[in-house]
């Protein structure tokens, strides 16, 4: 009960404010790692980075699906109290976290509509580590061209071509953070 | 100091969620406009609530604001945003351009270039740019989830059928890395090229109309026109008369009962910073203050509606 109780924000105000703009700033800057190295301290195997992010984004108004291994008495008590979002099946899901096989298939995920494209799931890929090469990204918030150790190539790409429609991804590696929205193009390097 | 009466930047967790949620989306569907439930603030809709919203979701202790009505810093407006985040948040605060981290404006985008981690935050009165065409919200998704801007176009082509040329001076419609058509906000059309590939983040926001939308950094906006008709931002044929500037977007300014007039630059600070580093215009420098022209400025500029 301990380990349930402790690990989240302490000063959630500024805390998850700084974890926002750290949040924003993957999500705006596909390519860039960010790191997000607060207080938080989620129970293994979710890592630092994905639980801070839970917490700063995700409530009772946000269904969760935890994929995979991450399904753990341990890690549903810690996000249910530090959060409230219910846990759902992945069709369900406004947020999902797990590893990258653990979250295949994606067309499970929901894509919005072509009316409220905002509506489509934000992914959360927990990753052994994360570097800056491999896949090659461009479009919005890249200059020019970038590049990101990425699970794979196909699914990114297949996913931008539904954009505007499409879900949005972040990648979590211990502290370390990327994001890859709908809107990135993703080539093999 | 932080009034400690209040939450961090004034607002919920909970709000701060729901607005850092659609903030996020905004950013993955450049121009698209998200929904999301504005709150009550403490000043009036016509003091960009939208604005001051999408600023609290994303301040954090360590940042240095700067608030700008219209290019000036002074104004009754700008002054009262950067009091209520200097209060609510405890932040900095700035008037240069290049110190600051956040930049919450009501139709301007300051003349020096924005960098990389910056963040410009418009106010926003109405966010759908075919609302004119198209009253019914229901319509005007439709039409952006069809991509159905042909209206939009032919608006346009009828202000150069009357006027030979497109009459739109302020909220230029623009489109957005080639998908959504965009409303961005009431800056002169003078501005309309600094939106594209900018370093900065530029996010908008709504309160009244509850819109948030975004142009990430490095995204390619550009302005509705024709072959035929191509955009052109124009600038009034001037200098300004205080630094001397010849490229910054300039105000005319009555200076006294008998007509007397003069051109400056609608951003403060960067007119400043001019003339401190020696620059000087028609009327030369320190003959009037930026605070005494930015107070001169109220009542003359064009109406552009109520902010929201
Ligand atoms: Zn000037």
């Amino acid at each position: 009960m301990t380990a349930t109780l402790s690990g989240g924000f302490r000063d959630a105000p500024t805390q998850s404010a700084r974890a926002f703009r750290a949040i924003l700033d993957a999500l705006s800057r596909p390519g860039t790692i960010q790191t997000l190295s607060g207080p938080v301290t989620p129970p293994a195997p979710l890592s630092q980075a994905a639980g801070t992010l839970l917490l700063t984004l995700a409530d009772a108004t946000t269904p969760l699906h935890l994929a995979g291994d991450l399904d753990t008495p341990a890690v549903r008590d810690w996000l249910t109290f530090h959060s409230g979002a219910p846990l759902v099946g992945a069709g369900d899901a406004a947020f999902a976290v797990g590893t990258w096989d653990a979250l295949l298939p994606l067309s499970r995920f929901f894509i919005g509509t072509s009316e409220y494209p905002d509506r489509a799931a934000t992914l959360i890929v927990e990753m052994q580590d994360l570097s800056p090469n491999g896949a090659r990204l461009s479009g919005p918030g890249i200059d020019g061209h970038a590049f990101l150790s990425l699970p794979e190539v196909t699914a990114f790409a297949a996913n931008h071509r539904l954009s505007p429609l499409g879900f949005d991804c972040f990648l979590t590696a211990g502290d370390r953070l990327a994001g890859l929205p709908r809107s990135t193009r993703v080539e093999a390097a | 100091m932080t009034d400690q009466s209040y939450n961090f930047a004034y607002l919920d967790e909970q709000t701060k969620r729901m607005i850092r949620r659609a903030i996020l989306k905004a950013v993955a569907v450049p121009g698209y406009q998200v929904p999301f439930a504005s709150r009550e603030m403490p000043m009036p809709y016509g003091w960009g609530t939208g604005g001051v919203q999408v600023t609290a979701a994303c301040l954090m202790p360590e940042d240095v604001l700067k608030v700008i009505d219209q290019g000036a810093d002074d104004t009754t407006n700008a002054v009262s945003i950067r009091k209520f985040f200097q209060r609510t948040a405890g932040v900095a605060t700035t008037e240069a351009t290049s110190e600051a981290t956040i930049i919450q404006t009501r139709h301007r985008i300051p003349e020096q270039a924005l960098t990389a981690g910056q963040i410009l935050v418009y106010q926003v009165p109405i966010p759908e740019p075919l609302r004119f065409l198209e009253p019914r919200e229901t319509e005007t998704r439709k039409m952006h989830s069809l991509e159905e801007y042909g209206l939009m176009h032919v608006k346009l082509y009828e202000d150069i059928a009357r006027h030979g040329s497109i009459a739109t001076a302020y909220a230029y419609p623009v489109k957005v890395e080639g998908r959504y058509v965009m409303d961005p906000s009431p800056i002169p059309k003078f501005d309309n090229p600094k939106l594209s590939d900018s370093p900065a983040l530029q996010l908008f926001g709504a309160g009244r109309e509850q819109r948030i939308y975004a142009v990430p950094p490095f995204t390619r906006v550009v302005s509705l026109d024709f072959d035929d008709h191509p955009f052109d931002p124009s600038k009034a044929p001037h200098d300004c008369d205080l630094c001397g500037a010849s490229e910054s977007y300039l105000d005319e300014v009555i200076t006294d009962d008998s007509g007397g007039r003069m051109f400056v630059c609608s951003d403060t600070d960067f007119c400043r910073t001019r003339r401190e580093a020696g620059h000087a215009g028609r009327l030369g420098e320190a003959q009037f203050s930026s605070k005494k022209i930015a107070n001169s400025f109220e009542g003359i500029c064009p109406p552009t509606g109520d902010e929201a």
